[in-house]
């Protein structure tokens, strides 16, 4: 499929290198083109040097044969206008990265409209949504949604004292009676999806699937159930902290924010009232004392230095804050950050990057049993994607133990109107249900690929 | 350095090599020629040493950076070259191994020097490969190994603008493999295309075969004595406009390919390389029309000759030593200036000289008023100041390794004008020079040192001088 991506900043070259990896044809504009040749020396991909607006440069692009073209560029108003062109000039689908606060939920979807935008996406405010869901359910270090809430997929690491430590699965449903999937396993580096037989060990990462409120049960009945948290201080005042302020103070949570810059202190305080904002430098270990550091339910590094959040999450940690979250752009510092113990990271460019991948991978089979959600899980290495079931005589209404799956497959969940079914060998997939499926070390892009 | 990769690299070259000695072996056994036999055993041979290579060396990872392509590109080149030159060797055809080895050399890069004094003597199946590794080493062997194999990775990139020559190599499509598949079907094509129109002019199949791999890859080998002289002056002209071209850079083809034509002949270095050609074709037959007597034998050899050095072809259809001093200091330099980057060409291309011109006039002005900004644009766009540094610094090693060789080279007894125009003939991947290595003439009264030094210098043009220099600079090989 080709793909246009106009702006190669650190969320576009994010996502450019995703969907390469797809296998898609891209074509990446900006214009900087020192920027360019450093990403077609890594990348298999086209660079077109100059601006995304310029009808010429879109054209030598190839934009009247892309099917999809995004605008990831600094500006909202350029990716717009690029993304206005793009459809006019012939590409099928446009996504537009827009997400300046002053632009509400109303007027976006007019211009959505207007502009006839296939999608608009707003990284800031996916990754406070990412975080507002962890600080709701702090045992888990990741949570992903599918069919509305329906269903959750929760990674959460096995520390050295959990219950679960040399349990077999199999015997996890006769100790718990909570309905939940352990249905991915990480150790080390290598994931796995695993049979009854399995041990659990601590220093696992599991990732289990279940209704919510069977999750909940079973951390409580494990006794490993943390508390929503209610007094949480954030670290720098970005555009992510703002939407996760506006979430917390929305339910009635205490925030904090701590913010080195003056000017954003005073915007910060006029946008949020009910939050308390500091203005200091977060480095500064006496004022985060001070500040009542030890006493928290959470701390949320969210500055615009990975570094520096990894660093201040790490002396938190050490503080015995119960739930530390760092926001960690670069990839390469999120692998280090989890060898010195940082279990919890947040990556806006990662949740986009995914978000696009799902997006992409959806529009390649219109046709057949497509993707609705996709999460690629611990680390990327897994993939849980659910799918709206259409009627197929090799997979529909016939029982699960029946069909012949590829190794490495599980079937996680089947929602058929509003009720989550944890499948056993005789449930059945029916025609209309929405299936999650958990795919290990492959890609999948229609539900039946599952088949062998 | 990824050793592994560069092995397993060149490995799979060898087992690609192979293969394509089963052609000339077909045509061996079509003609009932026992060098047939030598093609099999050279074959057996190549794909024995690859598959070796890509099992003792199966790479954990294929991360390669610019180095590993500048290396691969090198040793696949000579190990190419040094396999090529088995089928001469066992045939008997060209008993000596340097020989040889400067013949196939002379063929993949294109050059069409020749150590033969009687071409005709050799059998049918031995002067089709002779041709044939001109049109392999026309586009590249990499490149034909990107176009079928999927690339490990992204950064296969690095090879492609190794073996790629001109100063700026980009992508006509998304993915390596489609550009590079995309630039084979032009290639096959047109020599597809030029090989109907020789039939329509009475060649044989075979004839019409080797002459259009000789043209597609600018090289220059033939199947007699007097190159392309004995044939008429139909076939002179097909042949004249074909080897024009393939001087042209070939994303101009893909451009009218898909309707751009308006944007393929806005081309800056098309336009210059049109001219250069238009003018020295006038001046050229007004100066040897005295000679002639006849302006349109006139004008058909001095079109010939001029397409044929400017994209450093080396086919000829008379002997040019003979001309007046004007007409010969004129091709000489047109050695120099060489086809459009991205064609099969060889010499310095177009393109650098265009970029060299405009930086002597920016830096001009610069003298001139000393803060005045500079800006140098081609082809509608700005160059950026590391391509241009490239260029010069590409400029500065062209003419040290020329002046280097030439000077070894004097020590043979031929003569100041023979030798310099042999130099460059080898280096420019043309063919025939003046003087002792004339268009009438051969190579093959150089001693050994000459002949190896010779082939060096036929690399080092083909492959802009670079990927040979890093690769036996120890400092590449030097553990970080």
């Amino acid at each position: 499929m080709k793909i246009i991506i106009v702006g190669c900043g650190k969320i576009g070259t994010t996502i450019l290198s995703s969907l390469v990896s797809e296998g898609h044809d891209i074509v990446a504009v900006d214009s900087d083109s020192a920027v360019l040749s450093e990403i077609t020396n890594i990348h298999d991909v086209m660079g077109v040097c100059g601006n995304g607006v310029d009808s010429d440069i879109l054209s030598e692009a190839g934009v009247g044969s892309a099917e999809l073209f995004v605008a990831v560029t600094g500006s909202d108003e350029l990716n717009m206008l690029s993304c206005f062109l793009a459809g006019r000039m012939g590409a099928k689908n446009t996504i537009a990265r827009i997400r300046k606060p002053e632009y509400n939920d109303r007027s976006l979807a007019f211009m959505r409209q207007q502009l006839e935008l296939s999608m608009s996406i707003n990284p800031e405010r996916m990754a406070a949504h990412e975080l507002f869901n962890i600080l709701k359910f702090p045992s888990a270090v990741k949570i992903e949604t599918f069919s509305r809430r329906n269903l959750e997929m929760i990674e959460a690491f096995l520390g050295p004292q959990s219950p679960l430590d040399g349990m077999k699965l199999s015997d996890l449903g006769s100790r718990y009676r909570a309905k939940v999937l352990v249905c991915c396993v990480q150790r080390g580096e290598e994931v796995t999806i695993p049979d009854g037989s399995f041990v659990l060990k601590s220093g696992d990462k599991v990732g289990l699937t279940g209704s919510p409120a069977e999750v909940q049960k079973l951390f409580r009945d494990m006794g490993q159930l943390q508390k929503q948290a209610r007094n949480i201080m954030i670290l720098g005042g970005s555009r992510t902290a703002f939407y996760l302020a506006e979430m917390l103070t929305g339910i009635g949570s205490d925030v904090k924010i701590i913010e080195q810059d003056e000017k954003i202190c005073a915007e910060l305080c006029e946008a949020l009232p009910r939050a308390v904002v500091i203005n200091g430098d977060g480095a500064q270990q006496e004022l985060l004392l001070e500040e009542g550091l030890r006493s928290l339910d959470a701390f949320v590094a969210l500055t615009g230095m990975d570094e520096e959040n990894i660093l201040i999450s790490i002396f938190a940690a050490s503080q015995k804050v119960p739930k530390v979250i760092a926001k960690i752009n670069r990839e390469e510092l999120s692998s280090m950050a989890g060898r010195l113990g940082l279990d919890c990271i947040v990556s806006p460019q990662k949740t986009i990057a995914d978000r696009l991948v799902q997006y992409a991978r959806a529009l390649q089979n219109s046709l057949g049993s497509h993707v609705e959600t996709m999460y690629k899980l611990m680390d990327g290495k897994a993939e849980a994607l659910e799918f709206n079931v259409r009627p197929d005589p090799r997979l529909t209404d016939i029982p699960l133990k029946e069909l012949k799956l590829k190794p490495n497959i599980l079937i996680a969940g089947i929602i058929r109107s509003r009720r989550t079914v944890i499948p056993g060998g005789d449930d059945k997939i029916l025609p209309g249900d929405r299936v999650v499926v958990l795919a290990a070390n492959q890609r999948l892009s229609d539900l039946s690929d599952i088949l062998r | 350095m990824n050793r592994k990769m560069i092995f397993y690299m060149i490995g799979r070259i060898l087992q690609i090599e192979a293969g394509l000695f089963l052609l000339p072996a077909a045509v061996s056994l079509f003609y009932l020629e026992k060098s047939g036999f030598s093609f099999l055993i050279a074959s057996a041979a190549a794909f024995l040493f690859g598959f070796l290579l890509t099992r003792l060396f199966r790479p954990s990872d294929s991360m390669i950076f610019a180095r590993e392509g500048f290396v691969i590109v090198a040793f696949a080149w000579i190990l190419m070259s040094a396999f090529g030159a088995l089928p001469f060797v066992i045939s008997r055809e060209i008993p000596s191994f340097t020989d040889a080895f400067f013949e196939t050399v002379s063929g993949f890069t294109t050059t069409g020097a020749s150590i033969l004094d009687n071409v005709e003597g050799l059998s049918r199946g031995i002067l089709f490969w002779r041709s044939f590794t001109h049109w392999i080493g026309g586009m590249g062997v990499l490149v034909f190994i990107m176009a079928i194999f999927p690339s490990e990775s992204g950064r296969s990139i690095h090879i492609m603008r190794a073996e790629m020559p001109g100063p700026i190599v980009g992508k006509i499509l998304p993915k390596i493999r489609q550009t590079a598949r995309i630039l084979y079907l032009i290639y096959i094509a047109m020599t597809v295309l030029e090989m109907i129109f020789l039939l329509f002019g009475g060649m044989s199949l075979y004839e019409s075969a080797v002459y259009a791999f000789g043209t597609a890859g600018t090289g220059g080998f033939g199947i007699r004595g007097d190159s392309v002289a004995s044939y008429g002056s139909y076939i002179q002209w097909v042949i004249t406009v074909f080897m024009l071209l393939f001087g042209v850079n070939f994303n101009l083809f893909y451009l009218i390919l898909v309707g751009k034509v308006g944007q393929a002949l806005k081309s800056g270095e098309l336009r210059c390389y049109a001219a250069i050609a238009f003018l020295s074709v006038a001046a050229i037959t007004a100066n040897i029309y005295s000679l002639y007597g006849s302006f349109s034998h006139a004008l058909r050899d001095s079109a010939f000759q001029v397409a044929s050095i400017l994209t450093t072809t080396g086919y000829s259809t008379c002997d040019f030593n003979l001309w007046p001093g004007f007409s010969k200091a004129l091709l000489v330099l047109l050695m120099f200036v060489g086809g459009c980057a991205g064609s099969t060409a060889g010499g310095l291309k177009v393109s650098r000289l265009i970029l060299i011109a405009k930086m002597i006039r920016r830096d001009l002005r610069k003298m001139i008023h000393p803060r005045a900004a500079g800006v140098v644009t081609f082809e509608g766009k700005r160059v950026e100041d590391a391509t241009l540094n490239g260029v010069s610094v590409y400029f500065g090693v062209y003419a040290i390794a020329f002046s280097a060789i030439l000077l070894l080279i004097s020590l043979e007894p031929i003569g100041f004008e023979s030798a310099f125009t042999a130099v460059a003939a080898c280096i420019n991947n043309i063919g025939p020079g003046l003087g002792t290595v004339g268009p009438a003439a051969s190579f093959s009264f150089f001693s050994l040192p000459s002949k190896w030094l010779l082939s060096l210098a036929m690399l080092l043009g083909r492959l802009e001088i670079f990927p040979i220099l890093l690769a036996f600079s120890p400092s590449t090989w030097r553990k970080r």
